[in-house]
């Protein structure tokens, strides 16, 4: 039963992006533009037709410019209209989505155009040291850390208490690369095997390179609209039905992380909008955020979509696969298809569209869906952002 | 538009700035956390105490996040306590690659117990082998803090070398 009827009913009806690569030569404010009119197209619609705009990027260094709401609001199509920005760390892909959804549920505009961009390759000599000042500046800082030491413990720590494998972790690296083959935007689709993982450099042990998604340049557009238009430009809008965001405590040192509370927490919010009561058996199609590998099961169980550690032995019986009971990460991922933060979060969205909608092409799940959910997740560790979507 | 990924030679023929920001901070450590850090000189751990929902904050805090009063009086905490997970890094913070790696985790302090969802709690290195890492086994061990010399403790976390099983 769906609880809250109060807001305007809210539809996605275009969607864009640029493919996701390693380094490209053109602007944030050029691939913000690219995604923004793929988005309009697929939407039959004119940047004069869009009431408001609502710009989505991650932490201003990776970029290299401050102020990336106003730098990147004229490739998005900000000029002379309301435009904001939104961050909330990794799990900003997602909030891009959930800020347009309530510009139009509020009744405030009808057309909202979201626009998400990263580019991750300007830092030298590696994006990975811009990651240091995420840290606290006193009580962190000066153990010199980098980024993949808190998802390493985080990973040991759910793999201890759950007594998982690294051979079951690696499954999910070699599923996402798999179905990210066939995905025309990805940047690290391909066949791989749980021993190519197992064989690969060892970054910070559990973590080896094959675990975790690549730096990545890339950006994502969606239109959402009011539902009494949506029907004037599409026979198929896709419902969003659910949303719901959610911080835990942020002193990560100090609070268990075999289970990410955060998300759990996020994923009840955004079912009771949308009246899932039993998610494993109403969701059809899944894209929780991956950008390792042990993340994609951590988040199924925080979704509820699997018990508390049971995702692995779902995984493993084929549960998730592309032809399997719920397909998760059926666009490859961030771990296939690349991971510019922003953009790759509400590229998670944006798979779930197509597949609502049935455009998906060779990513398209065999089964027949209905409900869609797209995750992403943010910050240290306590940051999760969910969407649930009907057709 | 064409989209062109690049390696990072070929992105030298083409036009690109390249600049350095020559960013410098001072951040102040605070109310709680200069306090802390002169206990971390004097050997000690201290952490703050809510009145109201009684959790120890370590590192401490002015106020309860929860109860959003202020915190009432500082407490010493065990400089002892238990592994909470541990890996070990083969890369630098700038991600160059390291011959030895350097072993970090979390450590849950006493008091507390395991069924503690939040606990006093410091990240911080742990002295153990990367085979102690590796198999696990030093998860849930008891550790103690090997403090560098008094003369050698300047207020940081630092002062703490590393945690060390006993």
């Amino acid at each position: 039963m769906r609880v809250n009827l109060k807001y305007r009913k809210v539809a996605a009806i275009g969607a864009g992006m640029t493919p996701f690569r390693r380094r490209f030569l053109e602007t944030p404010q050029e691939l913000a533009w690219e995604a923004s009119r793929k988005a309009l197209e697929e939407a039959n619609l004119e940047l004069k037709d869009i009431d408001c705009v609502v710009i989505g990027s991650a932490p201003d260094a990776f970029d290299g410019v401050h102020m990336k709401g106003e730098y990147l609001a004229h490739g998005s199509g900000g000029t002379g209209r309301p435009v904001s920005r939104v961050f909330v760390g990794g799990a900003t892909g997602v909030m891009t989505a959930i800020s347009a959804w309530y510009h139009v549920a509020s009744g405030m505009c009808k057309k909202v155009l979201a626009v998400a961009e990263e580019k991750m390759s300007p830092g030298r000599p590696h994006p990975q040291a811009v990651f240091r000042y995420i840290w606290d500046p006193i009580t962190e800082k000066p153990l010199n850390p980098n980024l993949i030491w808190i998802f390493a413990m985080e990973m040991h720590r759910y793999m201890h208490v759950n007594n998982v494998s690294k051979e079951e972790i690696a499954l999910v690296s070699v599923k996402n690369k798999r179905n990210a083959s066939v995905n025309p935007y990805a940047q690290l689709g391909g066949e791989i095997t749980v021993d190519d993982v197992l064989r690969s450099e060892v970054l910070v042990w559990p973590v080896q390179l094959l675990d975790v998604s690549p730096v990545s340049d890339g950006a994502a557009a969606m239109v959402m609209v009011d539902g009494d238009v949506a029907r004037r430009y599409t026979d198929t809008p896709v419902w969003i039905e659910g949303v719901g965001w959610t911080l835990d405590n942020t002193t990560w040192p100090n609070r268990e992380l075999a289970y990410p509370r955060y998300l759990e927490n996020a994923a009840r919010m955004a079912y009771k909008m949308a009246g899932v009561e039993r998610p494993q058996k109403e969701v059809d199609v899944v894209e929780p955020y991956d950008p390792f590998d042990y993340k994609e099961l951590h988040h199924l169980e925080g979704l509820l979509l699997a018990r508390k550690g049971e995702a692995p032995a779902l995984l493993k019986e084929g549960f998730f696969d592309k032809d399997g009971d719920i397909p998760s990460s059926p666009s490859g991922g961030l771990l296939g298809v690349g991971n510019p933060i922003a953009a790759a979060g509400l590229m998670k969205v944006i798979s779930i569209y197509w597949q609502l909608k049935g455009t998906a092409d060779k990513m398209q799940v065999k089964r027949p869906v209905h409900t869609g959910v797209a995750q992403a997740w943010g910050d240290l560790m306590q940051a999760s952002t969910v969407i649930v979507m009907r057709n | 538009m064409t989209l062109h990924p690049l390696k990072d030679e070929e992105l030298k023929t083409h036009f690109t700035i390249t600049y350095k920001p020559e960013a410098k901070y001072s951040y102040t450590a605070g109310q709680a956390i200069s306090n802390f850090l002169k206990g971390l000189k004097e050997g000690k751990i201290l952490g703050r105490k809510c009145p109201k929902c009684g959790k120890v904050y370590v590192p401490p805090r002015m106020y309860c996040e929860e109860c959003f009063c202020p915190t009432s009086s500082w407490t010493q905490v065990s400089d002892e306590g238990v592994v909470m997970t541990a890996v070990a890094s083969f890369i630098s913070w700038t991600r160059d690659r390291l011959e030895e790696p350097e072993i970090v985790g979390t450590i849950r302090l006493f008091p507390s117990t395991s069924r503690d969802y939040v606990y006093p709690g410091l990240f911080h290195r742990i002295c153990c082998s990367y085979e102690e890492v590796k198999n696990m086994k030093i998860f849930g061990r008891r550790v103690k803090a090997r403090w560098r010399p008094t003369e050698k403790r300047v207020g940081s976390i630092d002062d703490i070398e590393c945690f060390e099983v006993i």
